[in-house]
């Protein structure tokens, strides 16, 4: 369980998140949708205590990121595609994370499988393609077995095959129990694993509600997404009127 | 699929609080497995070894004035490879830190130690560890191969020698400093080049700067220096005239170490990663 409480944080004059509050339940997967700049990732960086929020705060399992005595045991994050040492193999990158927080090294095998990375944890990281990067953050984040996973665009650069993996991935998390998050812009990509939705813009919660909710509210889930987003947009088409005189 | 392969009572059980030694542990196995380790540990050692043997191989002490034989210190001219082993093991301390910055390793790290300042107490421990050992071994090997090298009509020296003892273990030491420093630097700067800038501007260029300055200046602010003090105070078996004795040179190298692995840690816990 995630739960954010007036969660604010600034970027000089910019307000990247506004008193944003929400909770993320367990044994379901949670869209966190909202345009590109909507402070997705922002908020996914104050859950795990990278970026000090400004105002409120937020909790997992009723703890503040920082007392957690065993972060990786509790909560497991990808929040970027490429978040290791390009010289390290995959497996020396997973050893060293595992060995902070005391998980056995036979987990590292595991999560090697549980990717698929098996064949390929002797190679460096560094020339991993975007995909096995992905798997690779993905593994990390099931080093501990954690109850709490964030994960922040995990479909963003894979082929379909990979989608499909990461998609029935999250469901199984799901179902095991676990609290599962998962950011996307495309409504689209959510409403295939997702029930619970939180939609954000321009760092103001929009909407906690559900897919089924939402669809109902419009033609289709995307036009009732695009509505309810509307004029949160970073780049909104409307802004950008044409100036060429017609001759 | 299932992702639960490992019975989760069976982890959960064992969970305790990740502390010191389970950084410590993490911190080790990852600079064990970069190559950037061993290489730097590689032009260490032949900048040690290798400007001991061309420097006193080259002593001409037969045809040395009175003066120059009162002032030789075959000791101190066999650890002339500091001034390159200083730069290695500073480049190494900053990588230990900067590198996570540019690859985004340290929001995997921070994810798994929350509490940075502990990170950097471990990441300054493992690595001031394995820079002490290696520094050490070779501060000795250095020595002996040195004074094999050097001719046979000039005096040599020996660990049985006052202050020899002293200058062997201090030249082993210095570098791990300059490497603490350098570490406390990449956690302030954070960006690899810019760190080791800084490094090089420390260690390198402020001292000729205060060339022009005059002698008495040049001497004054100069044995503040790190190079300085480890050339004619920490390694110096002859007193040099004007420099601060070798246990002050010590402790205060050992502050400038304090003072930069202390702004770094502050630093480090107060920004966003």
């Amino acid at each position: 369980m995630i739960e954010a409480r007036g969660l604010v944080k600034r970027y000089g004059p910019t307000t990247a998140v506004d008193n944003l509050s929400f909770d993320v339940l367990p044994r379901t997967v949670t869209g966190f949708l909202g345009p590109n700049g909507a402070g997705k990732s922002t908020t996914m960086r104050m859950i795990i205590g990278l970026d000090r929020p400004d105002g409120g705060l937020v909790k997992v399992g009723g703890k503040s990121y920082h007392d957690l005595r065993s972060p990786l045991r509790e909560v497991g994050a990808l929040l970027e595609a490429k978040a290791f040492h390009p010289g390290r193999t995959a497996r020396a990158h997973l050893t060293a994370l595992a060995a902070s927080n005391s998980i056995p090294k036979r987990r590292v095998d595991e999560v090697l499988g549980i990717t698929g990375l098996g064949k390929a944890a002797g190679r460096r990281a560094g020339k991993f393609s975007l995909g096995m990067a992905q798997r690779l953050g993905i593994a990390a984040a099931l080093l501990g077995d954690p109850a709490v996973l964030l994960l922040d665009e995990p479909v963003n650069g894979l082929d379909p095959e990979g989608i499909r993996w990461i998609r029935n991935l999250l469901k199984n998390l799901a179902a095991e129990g676990r609290t599962v998050l998962v950011s996307s812009h495309l409504i689209s990509e959510v409403a295939q694993t997702a029930d619970q939705l939180i939609v954000v813009g321009r760092g103001r919660l929009l909407a906690q509600t559900t897919v089924a909710e939402l669809s109902a509210r419009g033609n289709s889930l995307e036009e009732a997404f695009f509505s309810l987003t509307e004029g949160s947009a970073e780049y909104s088409a409307s802004n950008m009127s044409y100036q060429g005189s017609p001759s | 699929m299932t992702t639960a392969t490992l019975d989760r009572a069976g982890t959960h059980a064992a969970s305790r609080s990740y502390g010191f030694r389970s950084t410590a542990t993490m911190e080790w196995l990852k600079l064990r497995s970069v190559r950037s380790t061993p290489a730097i540990l590689g032009i260490f050692s032949a900048g040690m070894i290798g400007l001991s043997i061309l420097v006193l191989k080259n002593e001409h002490y037969s045809s040395m004035s009175a003066a120059d034989r009162a002032t030789f210190d075959p000791t101190n001219d066999g650890f002339t490879g500091l001034i390159l082993g200083q730069l290695a093991f500073g480049v190494l301390g900053v990588l230990a830190i900067t590198s996570e910055f540019s690859s985004g390793m340290i929001r995997s790290t921070l994810a798994a130690v929350p509490r940075r300042p502990l990170l950097l107490a471990a990441k300054a421990a493992v690595a001031g560890a394995v820079m002490l050992v290696a520094g050490e071994v070779l501060a000795f090997l250095t020595f002996v191969i040195g004074q094999a090298a050097l001719g046979s009509s000039a005096p040599h020296a020996t660990l049985g020698q006052p202050g020899v003892l002293r200058a062997v273990l201090m030249a082993g030491a210095f570098p791990v400093l300059i490497g603490l420093i350098g570490l406390g630097l990449g956690a302030i700067i954070r960006n690899t080049a810019a760190a080791i800038s800084a490094l090089v501007g420390l260690i390198f260029v402020i001292p000729l700067i205060l060339v022009p300055l005059g002698e008495h200046l040049h001497q004054e602010i100069g044995k503040f220096m790190p190079l300085i003090m480890a050339s004619n105070s920490l390694v110096a078996v002859k007193p040099v005239p004007g420099s601060l004795t070798p246990a002050v040179a010590f402790g205060l190298l050992c502050l400038y170490a304090l003072a930069a692995l202390g702004a770094g840690g502050w630093l480090l816990s107060r920004r966003d990663a």
